[in-house]
């Protein structure tokens, strides 16, 4: 028997898994201790679960555990390396790269840069969503201290070079800094052979609790550091102060742990269904996949659906099934996504799309359901749709001269 | 964003879908808004020659639930009304009979906005001066 309503926003958060939680409750209660308090047992028992989950964390990215800072989530962990980097390294220039499609923690903090008089290059990038790796080399300068480019979009799921963008880091001596906010948990992500020198990324992405997270700093070839932005008891060597969130920490270790153990049977399982949902929905007419097929993460489908808006789409079925829009509509901004602008998209088509985020806990009946229920959908709005039926009668649409609000 | 229980009515069972002849001298139609702002809007009248009275319209929307539910309810409204009481309509009207929210009153507008224009479009197709209309512009 199909439950709704159904969950496929999984890119906006993911339910925790029960096995994370089952970790998590004896830290809130009897094993309360502050992991700080080196003098009594309640003390070294926090400790002792934080040193694990250090662990946890360290090994699904390949990083020593040593390398692991705790936040509170992705936002945090993308203000601390732009912002900690660009003051720990002002005396060897003041300059940072960046592309246009990335994660509002990573634009806004590099906006702030700007204000305290540094200096961002915003990249542009393709209209499959990848950035240009000519462009990325070219616009390094003496001044350059950081390249800001994430893993993966969160919008579109498009997988960056990542490899290729730690090699021109490396090769001009800027560090390369990733919010892997979307990508780690959920592919394979290898610090060491992705030459990644700092990288964000949250715990309620992964099946595991909101409000933690971590960023990976490295400690060798080179020693990174960066200044902490939050004043305080000198927690996790001095770039992040604040008591250890000890039961969200066990949470998000554990998480990593059973991403890491599962990574391969969920890919192929979750991928199978996106593949089939992305099919069905694009027998419709007009319908187009944003961003690369090809370099994209296995639970994650944008698809527009042409001369139909998104978020009047959404209200066909959102009270079954969660997706999510690109449109202006279903936020308080009146502007469409500037992910799907910069990959190029018309504001038509932005205004048009949808995102599928499926996830560890989709079934396949979920998934039947969502093909009928969208399908219907959009047959239904397009009947409704005065643009669908002067595209049906042959008129161009941009012969039209349109009364701009 | 909730939606209220009329505007989600209107939009499962949107009333008067459709396209008239928009080459009989009787018919209006008003195209308004753009697809780059996630709204366009088509509504027509078709005005009884005898009586001067509104005897049918039909509208097509391209936009939210709001959107949908604006033009929805305006073609209700404008069967049965002469073309001089259907400029009367307001957008805040159709505000409060849908319950809108504030980030959602410019579909209320465009509505106001499809009326007009396709009442200029019927004035000037039967040779009458096309009526001077006030932007009404909240976006």
């Amino acid at each position: 028997m199909l439950k709704l309503p159904i969950y496929l926003d999984n890119n906006a958060t993911t339910p925790m898994d029960p096995r994370v939680l089952e970790a998590m409750i004896p830290y809130f209660t009897e094993k309360f201790g502050n992991a700080a308090s080196r003098n009594h047992p309640f003390g070294w028992e926090g400790e002792e679960a934080v040193d694990y989950a250090r662990e946890q964390v360290a090994k699904l990215i390949g990083a020593d555990p040593k390398e692991i800072i705790f936040t509170s989530g992705a936002t945090e962990g993308d203000n601390l390396a732009i912002k900690g980097v660009f003051e720990m390294y002002a005396s060897k220039g003041n300059h940072i790269i960046t592309a246009t499609t990335e994660h509002k923690a990573v634009l806004d903090a590099c906006k702030h840069i700007e204000k305290l008089g540094g200096e961002v290059t915003y990249l542009e990038v393709k209209p499959d969503g990848l950035i240009d790796l000519a462009q990325l080399e070219a616009a390094i300068k003496p001044t350059t201290i950081l390249i800001a480019i994430m893993y993966a979009n969160n919008e579109v799921g498009v997988i960056q070079p990542v490899k290729e963008i730690s090699a021109i880091a490396k090769r001009h001596g800027v560090l390369f800094f990733t919010d892997g906010t979307q990508a780690v948990g959920k592919i394979p992500v290898d610090v060491n052979k992705d030459g990644i020198d700092l990288m964000a990324f949250s715990g309620h992405k992964m099946y595991g609790p909101k409000g933690v997270g971590a960023i990976y700093v490295r400690r060798k070839n080179p020693r990174v550091k960066v200044t902490a932005q939050m004043d305080g008891g000198g927690h996790e060597r001095g770039m992040r102060s604040g008591t250890l969130n000890v039961p969200g920490i066990v949470g998000l270790g554990k998480a990593c742990e059973l991403c890491m153990l599962d990574m391969e049977a969920d890919t192929k399982r979750i991928s199978a269904m996106r593949d089939k949902l992305e099919n069905a929905l694009l027998k419709l007419e007009e319908a187009y996949v944003n961003g690369s097929k090809e370099h994209r993460l296995p639970h994650v489908s944008n698809i527009s659906f042409k001369y139909v808006e998104g978020e009047g789409l959404m209200m066909g079925f959102n009270k079954n099934i969660a997706v999510s829009s690109g449109s202006a509509c279903t936020s308080a901004s009146l502007e469409p996504s500037y992910v799907l602008k910069a990959l190029g998209l018309g504001d038509d088509l932005a205004h048009s799309s949808l995102r599928f985020g499926l996830g560890r806990f989709t079934t396949e009946d979920q998934i039947d359901y969502t093909i009928e229920q969208v399908s219907n959908t959009v047959l239904k709005l397009r009947e409704m749709s005065p643009l669908w039926e002067m595209f049906k009668e042959g008129i161009d649409l941009n012969s039209i001269e349109w009364a701009h609000h | 964003m909730a939606y209220s229980e009329k505007v989600i009515d209107h939009y499962q069972n949107p009333k008067n879908v459709g396209t008239l002849d928009k080459s009989k001298s009787n018919v209006g139609t008003g195209l308004v808004g753009a697809p780059e702002c996630g709204d366009v809007m088509r509504l027509q009248i078709e005005v009884d020659d005898a009586t001067g009275l509104i005897k049918d319209a039909r509208f097509k929307t391209f936009g939210c639930g709001s959107a949908i539910a604006s033009s929805s309810l305006a073609t209700e409204w404008l069967k049965g009304k002469t073309v001089d009481e259907a400029l009367t309509i307001d957008n805040m009207t159709i505000v409060e009979e849908l319950n809108l929210p504030p980030v959602k009153i410019h579909c209320s507008v465009l509505a106001e906005d499809a009326i007009k224009a396709a009442i200029n479009d019927y004035r000037v197709k039967n040779g009458m001066e096309a009526l001077k209309l006030d932007d009404k512009v909240v976006h």
